[in-house]
């Protein structure tokens, strides 16, 4: 009857033949590091993700790391481009660690403008946006913050969440804080910890540096298994892109932060280089 | 006399026993030994009357507060094509009254063509309907006084031997208004019916309405969200014939005893589907902290538009964008139905260096406030603490990197440090004197990241109490 859902429809359905013809192509990505990338490791578009933070004072770390996978996932989806990311953010979070902002965001590479921040006064409350959010199909990924280990999240409602998300397609990242074995259903589930960063000069804090466990994951393309492990990593918000922080593979001398310079430290490493207007 | 206790109010057996507002308390003792006392409280009256001119939205859209003394006392409703749909005006009136007896009120209601010839005759005790053209004649008898002019005015015509409305009406203008001033006249034209002037309603008129009443109340939630679904497709066919889509909406809950409770919703785009304003109304009364008490039940359900802007039916577009947006603000609605406008944010940055206020959190659902350009920054951490937090630091004198600090009973080793960055505070912002904020971005042994400041300088500007600057932690990094 309305044209303008039919023609979303077929667009949908024509979306989902190609996925089916050529797997692979858009359906994973990759967190753009070596070590991972030798590993085989590719995370799953359209499916739900987890990354604890080891500890509670972990939690930053683990926010910054499951922020980096989403800007990765909404990454090279064509149509991705622009669409907005949905946070569900716990009250309590923002006690404990304060409020988010938005020249932090931007340092991390995500546009303020493209947040749209949900909170919740509990757990509950936060799981049930996040089930209405991530059947939203014009969302570019959704975030879910959880304080503590709230009942309502057991492997009901992430599997519930897992399924929504691969009927619409929104690459979701459940975060939270170790929790004493709460059994979820998700496609790979990360631990976070801060790790150091690579210093800039004058031995001044680098990156923003993760040491990343990857404990669980589901399958990769075609199913395959893929072994869980261990890295070090660190962000680069201009190119969206994790690299190895393995000080042994570095130049010794420090690199200055210059972007012309990065960009030569990272071919050296064989990183990619990817050239991306600069947002914040 | 000045202190003297009065009455204010009579019910209508005092009235019978010959005592009238005004009458000093002990003068009305003499009289009525045993009367009954109750000390006036206008706020609660005016309460009271708030609360009647509520459930009268029944009859009406436009209800107003009548003060000509400014103070509420009495109602004015503006009944102009409603009258029909009760069986004309008489029977408006009886219905209108019927409906107060039945709560323990008495009232008096005159149906005129002007506000004030209808409150003359109600102030002179006579109820009724004015016929259409009939005004100067049923005010004619009625004392100047009605007129609510000034009492020196008053004083002054009746010494000129003008004592009736009608002895006024029949003399010409321009010496009364020479002698008295252009406002007797105005109130006289108006009285007279001469002249027409508009109520200004206590609640904003609404766009359009659509409303169910019901012979027998309903209670249940099912049937008052049927009832909603009913209203919303009334309010839909409406809105597209105007072109329009809503974006605030307010549905009135009236109950048979007399309350009246309304309840809001607003939209992130003009909105006219039926399907998804029902749902949003059913999330909203999902929402309800303190649930719709329906007491004996509701026997009207109104609904109406508060505000509706331009809605042209979207162009197809291959893309899919559209659609996409769409949904998105379909979600953003829904969120903000359910947890409140203020949970569903988006950020608005602004072009200051002050980290306080270089962003602020907006409702989504609002309309795109521009957002300035932010200033060129370093580094910034992802959370902010509001207030920043107080910490333990030791640092070299006099504006080197803190060595170890103490958080949350937690010390902290410095393994690498930045800064300072100085941060002057916004001088024509704060009224007293902020120290200048020095700020510092370090990681610890174990990795963390932390943005902290010194605030105040060493020598210059001492903020601490033992004219030691202070050390705050303000923000996380990831």
């Amino acid at each position: 009857m309305d044209p303008i859902r039919d023609v979303a429809a077929l667009r949908k359905m024509l979306a989902g033949l190609e996925a089916e013809r050529l797997p692979g192509v858009e359906q994973f990505f990759s967190l753009g590091a070596a070590g991972p990338e030798e590993g085989g490791v590719r995370l799953a578009r359209g499916a739900l993700h987890e990354v604890q933070a080891r500890a509670s004072a972990d939690m930053p770390a683990a926010t910054g790391f499951a922020l980096a996978l989403a800007l990765r996932a909404l990454r090279r989806d064509g149509a991705g481009e622009g669409r907005p990311l949905l946070w569900v953010r716990q009250d309590m979070a923002d006690a404990e660690f304060g409020r988010l902002d938005a020249p932090g965001l931007a340092a991390l590479g995500l546009d303020p403008a493209r947040l749209i921040l949900v909170r919740a006064r509990d757990g509950a409350e936060a799981l049930r946006a996040a089930g209405d959010a991530v059947r939203c199909a014009g969302l570019g990924g959704l975030l879910i913050e959880i304080w503590g280990t709230p009942k309502a999240l057991d492997l009901t409602a992430t599997r519930r969440l897992g399924l929504r998300a691969a009927s619409s397609g929104v690459t979701s990242f459940l975060l939270h804080r170790a929790a004493q074995a709460a059994p979820t259903a998700v496609a790979t589930r990360w631990q976070v910890a801060p790790a150091a960063s690579f210093p800039l000069e004058e031995d001044a804090p680098g990156a923003p540096a993760f040491h990343a466990t990857l404990l669980r994951h589901r399958g990769g393309e075609g199913g395959r298994p893929v072994e869980g492990g261990d890295w070090k990593l660190e962000w680069d918000h201009e190119a969206f892109t994790f690299r190895d922080l393995d000080p042994l593979s570095r130049a010794m001398v420090p690199v200055p932060a210059g972007r012309q310079d990065r960009a030569a430290a990272a071919q050296a490493r064989g990183g990619e280089v990817v050239a991306l207007r600069r947002t914040g | 006399m000045q202190n003297a206790l009065r009455l204010a109010a009579l019910d209508r057996a005092a009235r019978r026993a010959g005592l009238a507002p005004g009458l000093t308390l002990a003068d009305a003792r003499a009289r009525v030994p045993d009367l009954a006392v109750l000390d006036h409280d206008p706020a609660a009256d005016a309460a009271f009357l708030e609360e009647v001119a509520d459930d009268c939205d029944r009859w009406t859209p436009l209800v107003a507060l009548d003060m000509p003394d400014g103070v509420p006392d009495g109602l004015m409703l503006d009944i102009t094509g409603c009258a029909h749909l009760f069986g004309g005006e008489a029977a408006l009136r009886a219905r209108l009254l019927a409906h107060l007896q039945r709560h323990g009120l008495g009232a008096l209601a005159v149906i005129a063509g002007t506000p004030d010839a209808a409150r003359a005759l109600a102030r002179s005790g006579k109820g009724g309907v004015v016929p259409p053209g009939g005004e100067a004649s049923a005010v004619a008898g009625l004392p100047v006084a009605r007129l609510g002019v000034g009492a020196e005015i008053v004083t002054g015509l009746s010494r000129a031997g003008l004592k009736t409305i009608g002895d006024l009406a029949a003399r010409p203008g321009t010496p009364l208004a020479a002698r008295f001033g252009m406002e007797l006249l105005t109130r006289l034209a108006r009285t007279l019916g001469r002249e027409d002037v508009r109520l200004v309603p206590r609640r904003p008129l609404p766009e359009c309405i659509a409303e169910r009443r019901f012979a027998e109340p309903i209670a249940r939630t099912s049937d008052i969200e049927a009832t909603l679904a009913l209203l919303v497709d009334d309010l839909a066919l409406m809105l597209e014939a105007r072109g329009e889509g809503g974006r605030a909406f307010e549905a009135g809950f009236f109950r048979t005893d007399g309350a009246v409770r309304r309840l809001r919703i607003e939209t992130a785009r003009p909105l006219r589907d039926g399907a998804a304003l029902a749902r949003l109304w059913r999330e909203r009364i999902e929402a309800l902290a303190d649930p719709l008490d329906p007491g004996f039940g509701f026997d009207l359900v109104r609904l109406g538009v508060l505000r509706a802007e331009p809605l042209t039916p979207a162009q197809v577009s291959l893309d899919g964008r559209a659609v996409e947006e769409e949904e998105v603000a379909a979600l953003i609605d829904r969120l903000s139905v359910r947890l409140g406008r203020e949970r569903v944010l988006r950020f608005l940055q602004r072009d200051t260096h002050d980290p306080d206020r270089a962003s602020v959190l907006v409702p989504a659902g609002g309309a795109p406030a521009p957002s300035a350009t932010p200033p060129d920054v370093l580094a910034r951490p992802l959370t902010l603490f509001d207030p920043p937090q107080p910490v333990e630091a030791l640092a070299e004198v006099p504006d080197g990197p803190p060595l170890r600090f103490r958080w949350r009973r937690v010390v902290h080793e410095v393994a690498r440090a930045e800064g300072p960055e100085r941060l002057a505070p916004e001088w024509w912002r704060q009224p007293a004197a902020a120290p200048t904020r020095d700020y510092y971005r370090v990681e610890n042994r174990e990795g963390r990241r932390f943005w902290l400041f010194r605030a105040g300088l060493y020598g210059r500007e001492a903020a601490g109490p033992a004219g030691q600057p202070r050390w705050f932690l303000h923000g996380l990094f990831p």
